[in-house]
């Protein structure tokens, strides 16, 4: 790459932001939130150490409690003096462009202790439970030296995944009002859940979820009917037992078998225990040399990222590339052209 | 999305009154003309507020005082945005405030201060203002 300079103004923000000072990385978050000219440079500047901080993501539908998840989280890493920073993202409105962002009013309790930082963000039409520039922020809080960062999604529904691509643990967190788990075993969050939280666990419900939950993650694995007699008396497991003891076992020693805890953020019910699930898939990401294959990953996301937003930047600022599309309307309008006569015309121009 | 940068508010409820309909209804309006809101709810205190404003970087910040506390709350937390190098920020409000009061804590370099039967588009164009003509470059 080209040597990297900064704009007089960035280079005051980044020396703000390496001296630790609270408002220069806010500042510099807003820098990259609003992708103000100059905000690549300013990252690459602040990247070059690398990602140190260990990331969970917090996803799960709305309402189910994840910020007061997050909170009790925080508040039982703060005891072991780990420095936070929380990114929290609410939607944008599709019609007015607005956002009320209220993560905040469940993080109260934490809010004022110097050793975390929370941030707020708006969707700003980002589908993937995430805004365009979460990964980035996490990025600054990363380099900014937090000993970890907590990044919680806007309320998900099946398809909203993109969190993996932001975190090295990812942390489902349901309610018994979630639906049974035929929900969860449709697409999606089955498949990134690392940790499969029920909140609320006090509620009724909440042990038939754990049950069901428990049940599609052996499905998944394949070793559902292992241990599981059949109902009219044989019992399949016996019947089969013979050519099992031959197989390896279903959950190879070196993966992970997804849990499934109970918490009440409220109560701080079986939050020690996320905790520890938390550190032991750490672990294991570490040991099984996931965390370099997910950092491989990331890096690979991130980069086509960044290519596809340049690639959109500079084809639409052309002059020459808006006249080609101001043509290629026309063309339409006069039954001259389809709308991939135009894009030829226009890729075309590009690629010169 | 339009490529104008998003105007960010931090609407916030200082103090022990529990009384945050209109705190609510500012928020909402807010969202609705397109800005960012961050919303921290009741019982806040000054420091509080300005730590999320820091953190959040916002714009403006819109305090709702109905107590009678506010020539205490809005001087402190004007004070403690200026020491925390956040003088940028706008600090704005409304609640049931005398008019000799709102023209004090205007000299004292707080921003418009709005009274009961406001229109929230007033609140609104006010914020728009702000924003055009110190944002202008």
């Amino acid at each position: 790459m080209t040597p990297v300079t900064l704009s007089s103004e960035h280079e005051a923000l980044f020396e703000r932001f390496s001296d630790g000072k609270v408002l220069g990385l806010a500042r510099a978050i807003s820098v990259v939130e609003n992708e103000r000219p100059g905000f690549q440079e300013l990252l690459h500047t602040v990247m070059a150490s690398g990602p140190q901080a260990r990331r969970v993501g917090f996803t799960g539908p709305p309402g189910a409690g994840k910020s007061s998840l997050v909170a009790a989280v925080a508040t039982e890493y703060r005891k072991l003096d780990e420095h936070l920073g929380v990114v929290a993202v609410d939607p944008t409105s599709p019609y007015s462009g607005g956002a009320l962002l209220g993560d905040r009013i469940r993080m109260n309790d934490i809010s004022m202790d110097p050793g975390i930082f929370i941030r707020s963000m708006a969707t700003r039409g980002s589908l993937g439970g995430l805004a365009a520039t979460t990964k980035e922020v996490v990025d600054l809080m990363d380099a900014f030296g937090f000993d970890r960062v907590l990044v919680e999604t806007v309320g998900v529904g099946q398809t909203e995944l993109e969190v993996t691509a932001a975190a090295d643990t990812v942390v489902v967190v349901l309610v018994p009002e979630s639906g049974d788990a035929i929900q969860a075993m449709k697409a999606g969050l089955m498949e990134i859940a690392d940790v499969f939280v029920v909140n609320k666990a006090d509620r009724p419900g909440a042990p038939r979820l754990v049950k069901e939950l428990r049940q599609a993650l052996h499905l998944r694995s394949g070793s559902a009917l292992r241990d599981i007699p059949a109902h009219h008396g044989v019992d399949l497991g016996q019947v089969v037992k013979k050519e099992r003891t031959t197989e390896a076992p279903a959950e190879a020693p070196e993966g992970w078998s997804v849990p499934v805890l109970t918490t009440n953020a409220l109560t701080n019910d079986g939050v020690d225990t996320l905790l520890e699930t938390i550190q032991e898939h750490r672990i294991w990401l570490d040991e099984a040399g996931e965390l370099e294959r997910r950092r491989r990953a990331r890096a690979e996301i991130r980069i086509r990222d960044v290519v596809d937003r340049e690639m959109r930047r500079i084809a639409w600022k052309s002059s020459d590339v808006r006249a080609l599309l101001a043509r290629g309307v026309d063309d339409i309008a006069n039954g001259d052209g389809t709308p991939y006569s135009a894009a030829e015309v226009i890729l075309e121009a590009l690629m010169r | 999305m339009s490529d104008e940068r998003k105007i960010r508010v931090l609407v916030a409820k200082p103090g022990l009154d529990g009384h945050d309909r209109g705190a609510k209804i500012i928020a909402s309006a807010f969202r609705d003309a397109g800005f960012e809101v961050v919303y921290t709810g009741l019982h806040q205190t000054p420091e509080m507020i300005v730590n999320a404003a820091v953190q959040e970087d916002v714009d403006v910040v819109a305090m709702s005082v109905l107590s009678g506390a506010h020539m205490t709350l809005f001087p402190r937390v004007k004070s403690l945005l200026d020491e925390a190098g956040a003088d940028h920020m706008l600090l704005t409000g409304g609640g049931i405030i005398p008019e000799d009061d709102v023209v004090e804590l205007e000299q004292r370099g707080v921003g418009r201060l709005f009274g009961p039967g406001t229109s929230t588009l007033d609140a609104i164009a006010y914020v728009n203002e702000w924003f055009a003509t110190t944002h202008a470059n």
